[in-house]
């Protein structure tokens, strides 16, 4: 590596560029959020920067509160059906040989390389009213009223338009996003450590349990952070696969620039989700600096 | 959990549950494309019930100008941001590889916070940006693009740079230090020497740009102008409207095309990690 002062005109050629571009088209729309943010709705367009914190104060009014909470528990309970979905997927390609586990990985990652609202209309096609499973199901209840038991008519289940869909819909997009990271960590582990817990009488499970996720932990914590931060943020799903009642912060986000037109309390949530996002990655860094430590013999 | 048999101890893919575990995780993962692409070739309306075989949802989808113009706009942006990406993405990496200079760490972590940021906040700050600016609303196709384009490249050669610093890390300095001492101007080592060594790291990295790119809904939303559409922007209209196979037949074009895009990554990542 080279002081950039010994050759100042190269140095300046290669990081011009993209360090204007970021510049201008992310640091200056940010500032603009966040000046909004603590800005005033003056007239129709107009907002005045007033340095209020009443967007914010907004923020926390019953109705907003029921959003963010409803947004972070239904983030939450992806996040864990993630981690306890993909845990064994992450065990058995730790452990296959070098073939098996290229395949897996291509299989895990595919789906998360294809359009995110071709995914999400996929899973739509499947569960609506007249979808695939309702539609096998009312098949399986007539073969059985045929066969002459009382089965009554049948009601489809309402598989969609409520927090039940949502919570399908988000593990559907993020179980790579918990893959992934998982299968970094369990990969890196001394498989030694496993091989003398299960010969000194541990079961699989005992094993798991006390020498795997131990181990692994700061791997799962970077899983949960990393699955979690988009769950919470997420837009399209919640937006098509929810009712009127499950709205997620994004959905909020979106109507204020949109709808109802108040960009000062749309760009204040905003940040309020920038702020979370960026605190959970910070603690993330901060375990991963003391994981690093721990690891370092 | 643990039943003994004939296998070793650590082989979990063999054992039973475990292979019952990763055929229902894949099942969940497919089963909704494979019907989606399925349904495509249904001649049926109903889209449950399958009435045989037929090509006439893809011969409607490129009848439909709309979406047909859709698709080329996802294609055309996908492009564009993949090429300013690859120039932008390694650029950066060769920064960050060759020079130390003040405010390097925050630097770097701040240039790769378009990669974290949710999606929201990017998009309503795209908005917000394009429309104090006074960004030109009525460019004349397909200038109209512009602004997705922009935001495109923003959020995607952050992910380029990543790609293509990876590659570099494997290679070794010396090379280019011989190429100077030969009497190359810092200039020609890079067209020459380093370029060439990054190369398998720009093919992938431009893959990826291509693929983000033709998979962002998000902040196509919010950055394209009134009169512009995108593919997914066109397919959310009409998955609100109504389920018909023509959409189906879109989206199959896509998934083909994005598969192609990732085996074409994947190889040429393998490439990467096995010569350095």
């Amino acid at each position: 590596m080279q002081d950039w002062r010994e050759d100042k005109t190269f140095f300046r050629a290669t990081i011009a560029l993209p360090v204007i571009w970021f510049m201008i088209f992310f640091v200056v729309p940010m500032a603009m959020v966040w000046a909004y943010s603590v800005g005033e709705n003056v007239g129709p367009v107009e907002v005045a920067i007033t340095g209020t914190f009443s967007n914010y104060a907004k923020a926390f009014s019953p109705e907003v509160l029921k959003v963010m909470g409803d947004s972070v528990v239904l983030a939450m309970v992806t996040t864990l059906i993630c981690l306890v979905v993909a845990f064994p997927v992450a065990l058995a390609m730790t452990f296959a040989d070098e073939k098996q586990k290229t395949w897996l990985l291509l299989l895990i990652m595919l789906p998360f390389w294809t359009n995110l609202l071709i995914r999400t209309y996929a899973l739509i096609a499947v569960m609506r009213t007249s979808g695939v499973i309702n539609s096998g199901l009312e098949g399986l209840h007539g073969l059985l009223a045929l066969t002459g038991m009382q089965m009554g008519t049948f009601e489809p289940l309402p598989l969609l338009y409520n927090k039940f869909a949502v919570v399908v819909g988000l593990v559907y997009v993020h179980l790579p996003f918990m893959v992934l990271p998982l299968y970094a960590a369990l990969d890196r582990l001394d498989k030694s450590l496993i091989e003398a817990s299960l010969d000194l009488g541990a079961g699989h499970l005992e094993t798991i349990r006390r020498i795997i996720v131990p181990l692994a932990a700061p791997g799962i914590a970077a899983g949960l952070v990393i699955t979690f931060i988009p769950a919470l943020g997420a837009y399209l799903t919640p937006d098509l696969l929810g009712g009127p009642d499950d709205l997620m912060i994004a959905s909020l986000i979106e109507r204020q620039f949109k709808r109802a037109n108040d960009w000062p309390f749309g760009a204040a949530l905003s940040f309020i989700l920038m702020y979370i996002t960026l605190i959970f990655f910070a603690i993330r860094a901060f375990m991963e600096r003391k994981g690093g430590k721990v690891g370092a013999h | 959990m643990a039943k003994k048999v004939a296998r070793a101890p650590l082989d979990y893919l063999n054992m039973p549950a475990m292979k019952a575990w990763l055929a229902g995780v894949f099942i969940f993962l497919y089963t909704p494309l494979m019907i989606l692409i399925l349904f495509s070739f249904n001649d049926s309306k109903a889209n449950i019930v399958w009435k045989g075989f037929t090509f006439k949802w893809y011969v409607k989808a490129f009848e439909n100008t709309q979406l047909r113009e859709a698709l080329f706009n996802s294609l055309l942006i996908a492009g564009v941001c993949t090429v300013i990406s690859v120039v932008l993405g390694a650029l950066m990496a060769f920064a960050f590889w060759r020079f130390k200079f003040p405010f390097k760490g925050p630097l770097e972590s701040g240039m790769s916070l378009p990669i974290v940021v949710p999606e929201i906040c990017f998009g309503v700050a795209v908005l917000m940006f394009f429309a104090k600016v006074g960004f030109p609303n009525d460019l004349p196709y397909p200038f109209n693009l512009t602004q997705i384009i922009l935001a495109h490249v923003t959020f995607a050669f952050p992910f380029v740079a990543i790609v293509v610093r990876a590659r570099l890390e494997g290679f070794n300095p010396e090379l280019e230090a011989a190429a100077l001492d030969l009497g190359a101007s810092p200039f020609q080592a890079f067209r020459d020497v380093i370029i060439p060594h990054m190369k398998p790291g720009l093919i992938a990295g431009g893959l990826l740009a291509f693929t983000l790119s033709l998979d962002d809904f998000v902040i196509t939303f919010f950055a394209s102008g009134p009169g512009t559409i995108t593919f997914p922007v066109k397919v959310y209209s009409m998955v609100r409207f109504s389920v018909t196979p023509e959409v189906n037949a879109a989206s199959t074009i896509i998934i083909l095309i994005t598969v192609v895009a990732t085996v074409l990554a994947l190889r040429a990542q393998a490439a990467t990690t096995k010569e350095s």
